[in-house]
């Protein structure tokens, strides 16, 4: 069977969305010797505008870069959200801003959805606002595994400026645990029990499960 | 996958106009070509060459203009609304007969439009949008590595024929960023003007020989040496302006006739899958990329259907599609506008085949399903 993977990163102008986008593209084509394309669109609005970037990666030559079946959705704006969910696959891996985004219960049935303050834990506990696309780029990573963490923080390494490497990678690497605390609560959450989970996922530090308090 | 490089259209043309000789770029920055000037502001000074951004669109043709008679390989990058106010210069630099390359990376329209948006709208405005008989070269690269190549071909093609030449690409391949392994430089040809071979008080612009239809003219260390004149009016040989009607006429089919009589050079396309068709569908650009998608699910369910690209989109492959007429008895024209190609491929079908159409203005790109919807109903 043929590898494919579609990807969209989606949210307002400002955010990096599209720079979420070109690193994981970028990380399959150099370190993964993969087809990858990276299509941004955006509007005419300096920012708040909605923006995506479609990332499709594939063992075969990509002939038509917009995805239209996506397997993965990252969304840090409601507007944007509703705007390019159609093109989600069912079960697809949806990934959203809590703070930003809500996902109705039918939604909840048709995709595998995961919540995160990203951009609030990019400035409160990362110490950087703009660090929330690298905190998305890494929970994208750790959720879909469609490229491997090592080659991306190669990725990063010649990506970002060296004066913000250090908070980009602290992003990156809360992005990751942060990815992995959802995917145990959902384990825990679907097995009924916590006691069959010990080998499955590596022990978490359960600080980034969002408290219900958080303001939204 | 060896030395490939993570690029953009934008920034493949770029690249390509630098190999290709450019040494000029005048330019306003729009969307979405502003990461040609961007880019080019940097890596132009890197190769000894010039880079200039004027006041406004107008001022930045005719710099580029200025700059070919000057002996410089020139470009200029604009969208849609920009090459409208640059048409008057197209208009200066196909009389006066300047290589020049002007890309234009079309987005919606009229007016200001869809500034970010995919389009393929100014497919008439790059053939008929500056005025009076002319004849223009326009080439529409389909993937990334043919913003690469077509670039090349358009900068020689200027300069084999001193002419304009226009590069139609689109939103979507200017910022589509993918892998490519470009070719080796040497494996590429590099044109450059021909030179007169007359004393400096001799050479007159638009002089002929016999064999050549295309005037010599000096290129950069030719160009302080020679001395000489040329005007928008409508001219004879010496550059000087005349209303002598024979030499005008003989002027204006000499000018157009330099193109039409060279199409076995200038004219490219690909066949894509037509020797068992038994629908066609024509389409150009980023868009025959979603036909290509069609295709091959169409052939998938067992319908078959093959493409015709033109890749120089103007001079219009007249002779090719009227062939396709003969063969086929259904052709779909898709492009991302409301219907332009299509009418020249109406008048070349003449009659013969049953046209059909997936036309899209809306900013988005025509999907494969909407092109594959079209080839069902019509195998149907």
């Amino acid at each position: 069977m043929a590898f494919r993977c579609e990807l969209r990163f989606a949210g307002v102008g400002g955010q990096g969305n599209i720079l979420a986008g070109a690193i994981i593209a970028e990380t399959a084509i150099i370190y993964e010797h993969r087809f990858a394309t990276q299509v941004p669109t955006y509007t005419s609005q300096v920012r708040g505008g909605p923006t995506k970037a479609d990332v499709i990666i594939s063992d075969q030559s990509i002939e038509f870069p917009e995805a239209t079946h996506l397997d993965f959705l990252l969304a840090l704006d409601q507007r944007t959200y509703d705007m390019y969910k159609g093109d989600l696959k069912n079960h697809a891996v949806v990934l959203v801003d809590d703070n930003l985004v809500r996902v109705s219960a039918q939604e909840r049935e048709t995709w595998d959805i995961y919540e995160f303050p990203m951009i609030r834990t990019a400035k409160y506990e990362v110490g950087n606002v703009l660090t929330a696309n690298i905190l998305a780029v890494g929970m994208t990573v750790e959720l879909t595994k469609v490229v491997d963490k090592e080659h991306v923080r190669k990725i990063l390494h010649t990506r970002i400026r060296p004066a913000l490497l250090e908070v980009n990678m602290k992003a990156f690497d809360l992005g990751l645990q942060a990815a992995r605390s959802l995917q145990l609560q959902k384990l825990q959450q679907h097995a009924g029990t916590t006691t069959l989970l010990g080998h499955l996922v590596p022990a978490q530090d359960s600080s980034f499960v969002r408290d219900s308090a958080s303001p939204r | 996958m060896a030395d490939v490089q993570i690029m953009n259209g934008n920034q493949l043309i770029v690249e390509a106009a630098l190999l290709a000789g450019c040494r000029f770029y005048a330019g306003y920055p729009i969307t979405p070509s502003s990461e040609i000037p961007e880019l080019l502001a940097r890596r132009m000074p890197e190769v000894g060459g010039i880079f200039m951004q004027l006041e406004d669109e107008i001022a930045s043709i005719i710099a580029a203009a200025a700059a070919s008679y000057a002996g410089y390989k020139s470009m200029t990058a604009s969208s849609g609304p920009g090459i409208s106010l640059k048409q008057e210069g197209i208009g200066m630099a196909c009389m006066m007969e300047l290589p020049l390359v002007i890309v234009d990376v079309m987005r919606g329209g009229p007016s200001t439009g869809l500034p970010t948006r995919a389009s393929q709208s100014d497919y008439m405005q790059a053939r008929w949008g500056t005025h009076g008989d002319h004849m223009i070269i326009a080439v529409a690269p389909g993937t990334l590595l043919e913003c690469y190549t077509q670039t090349i071909r358009a900068f020689n093609m200027a300069e084999r024929y001193r002419t304009p030449v226009i590069i139609l690409s689109d939103a979507t391949l200017a910022h589509l960023s993918s892998g490519v392994t470009l070719p080796p430089p040497d494996t590429l040809e590099i044109v450059d003007r021909r030179q007169p071979t007359v004393e400096p008080e001799n050479y007159r612009p638009y002089e002929i020989s016999a064999t050549n239809p295309v005037p010599p003219l000096p290129n950069r260390e030719n160009f302080p040496r020679y001395r000489f004149h040329m005007t928008g009016l409508n001219k004879d040989a010496t550059g000087f302006p005349t209303e002598n009607a024979t030499t005008v006429l003989a002027d204006e089919n000499r000018m157009i006739n330099k193109i039409m009589d060279a199409t076995a050079d200038i004219e490219s396309f690909e066949h894509y899958q037509l020797e068992d068709a038994q629908v066609a569908v024509i389409a150009y650009g980023s868009n025959a990329n979603a036909a290509r998608v069609a295709i091959k699910e169409a052939r998938a369910q067992g319908l078959k259907v093959g493409m015709f690209r033109p890749i120089t989109v103007w001079p219009f492959p007249f002779q090719q599609v009227m062939e396709l007429g003969r063969k086929f008895k259904h052709i779909i024209v898709s492009e991302m506008n409301l219907g332009q190609m299509i009418h020249e491929v109406q008048r070349a079908l003449q009659g013969r085949s049953e046209l059909h159409c997936v036309l899209q203005a809306a900013g988005t790109p025509i999907r494969p399903q909407q092109i594959l919807q079209k080839i069902r109903e019509v195998s149907a």
